[in-house]
């Protein structure tokens, strides 16, 4: 699974929607498979697009009032937010050329 | 397997054939990233085909690379629990534990595994290239396509818009999010009926749809889903549309007998009504059948073009077990081995 820094129900404010930086928000699980396979897909994205967003991690199994709040019902879920606001989302496990386009607006804002 | 419709859609054209390969590489930074030998066998797709072709191929000293995919690997088995009917396990095993067991007896006798996409192929002439997401091109004398299946979709309008907000495709992934609520699973097969049984742990209600009047499931498995308490069946039932504003809220149902329709009060609903043969890659390059598998001749894993096989699921429209596919990338690890000592003589 991903390396990024953990984010809970307790700090979702402060980290992801007062967060200047756009941010990813990868909702996983331990017992969810391709969870497991995007972490690392996700750690690439994070360390090559460091100078545009952050990447964190919240594990929904720990933290159900998040991903509740934010109607989630399937998993790897990858969320980005900016300005406080969901922007994009991508559902599943994709590979990483796949979450670049679709994010890409924000990871390469001035392409 | 999480649906991942566009793993091989967004393919580049780098337009690198294998002899071309070392004027382009000074042109291209993307097609240096170094891998100038010529393998003697590259297998795409690491399912139980991929796999057990890499351990034959790797026992008989064809140093297999196999291209596992970069989220994909190991196959539609790592989205699933026990496995109960894979010879050798007498108390069954976890899908994710056979694949992972497979991968690593696999590397034993050294194959050399790599988690990345492939993006296109070049199956025609002596040596075929395999390029990856990276833009590294792989020549090889022979290749192996085992790229396994795809989840079918129901083809509603309101199916993608709701995907991640009560579709799914992955019960084990997602029955979590649907503690004590009713769901449906649609779907006749051993999938849906394992999808259903395993929902009932966390929903307080399944109700399985099915469009015959009659499982086309193994028996054991039919028979838990007429024991469970919690699961409910809709015989002669298709799924006609898929309602909610921004999360499921209820499945618009049509009777295939008597044309009623009616209506489900659902949050939740699973997808399993099958897979079709992930043959995007090749398809322009490689004879299909009418069931859209790659064909093969006769049981072999011979396709329509010299020094390329084919195994498992993405051959196979009839019997789709792991057990099957395993066999058939046995088959084609040896079609591989005598096809190249063919060459060599």
């Amino acid at each position: 699974m991903s390396s990024a820094k953990d984010v809970t129900d307790a700090n979702f404010k402060a980290e992801v929607l007062e967060n200047s930086k756009p941010t990813i928000v990868d909702f996983w699980a331990e017992w969810c498979g391709p969870c497991r396979q995007l972490g690392p897909v996700l750690d690439a994205i994070a360390a090559e697009h460091a100078d545009h967003v952050d990447v964190v991690k919240v594990n929904v199994d720990d933290n159900p009032a998040i991903a509740s709040q934010y109607g989630i019902t399937s998993i790897p879920a990858v969320y980005l937010f900016a300005n406080g606001e969901v922007a994009k989302t991508s559902i599943g496990a994709k590979p990483k050329s796949a979450l670049e386009k679709e994010f890409g607006e924000y990871l390469n804002p001035s392409a | 397997m999480s649906n991942q419709p566009g793993i091989f859609a967004n393919a580049v054209n780098l337009n690198v054939g294998g002899a071309a390969q070392a004027s382009a590489a000074s042109e291209d930074a993307r097609t240096t990233s170094g891998d100038d030998a010529v393998h003697d066998v590259v297998i795409v797709g690491s399912g139980p085909a991929g796999y057990t072709a890499a351990i034959y191929t790797a026992r008989a000293n064809l140093k297999p690379v196999v291209l596992a995919g970069s989220v994909t690997a190991g196959g539609e088995l790592m989205n699933t629990t026990d496995v109960e009917n894979y010879p050798g396990f007498i108390d069954g095993i976890m899908g994710p534990d056979l694949m992972n067991n497979m991968q690593q007896q696999a590397e034993r006798f050294g194959a050399d595994i790599r988690y990345e996409d492939v993006v296109s192929v070049e199956l025609d002439g002596e040596i075929k290239t395999v390029t990856v997401e990276d833009g590294t091109v792989l020549r090889a004398r022979a290749v192996i396509i085992s790229t396994g299946s795809e989840y079918r979709k129901l083809g509603l309008e309101d199916e993608e818009r709701l995907s991640g907000h009560g579709v799914s495709w992955c019960a084990t992934c997602d029955g979590f999010f649907f503690k004590k609520q009713n769901i449906a699973v649609v779907g006749g097969g051993d999938s849906a009926i394992e999808e259903a049984t395993f929902l009932t742990k966390f929903a307080d209600k399944v109700t399985l749809i099915h469009r015959r009047d009659r499982f086309r499931a193994s028996e054991i498995m039919q028979q838990r889903a007429f024991d469970d308490p919690k699961i409910e069946i809709l015989w002669n039932t298709k799924v006609t549309g898929i309602q909610g504003a921004d999360k499921v809220e209820s499945l618009a149902l049509e009777d295939t007998v008597t044309g009623e329709t009616s209506e489900l009060a659902v949050t939740g609903v699973f997808v399993a009504i099958g897979s079709d043969p992930r043959v995007g890659l090749v398809k322009d390059q490689l004879e299909l059948t009418v069931d859209n598998t790659i064909a093969v001749d006769g049981r072999s894993s011979t396709t329509s073009l010299p020094g390329v096989f084919a195994a498992g699921d993405v051959v196979d429209a009839t019997y789709r077990q792991a057990i099957t596919a395993a066999g058939s990338g046995c088959i084609a690890a040896v079609d591989v081995e005598h096809y190249l000592a063919a060459l060599d003589s």
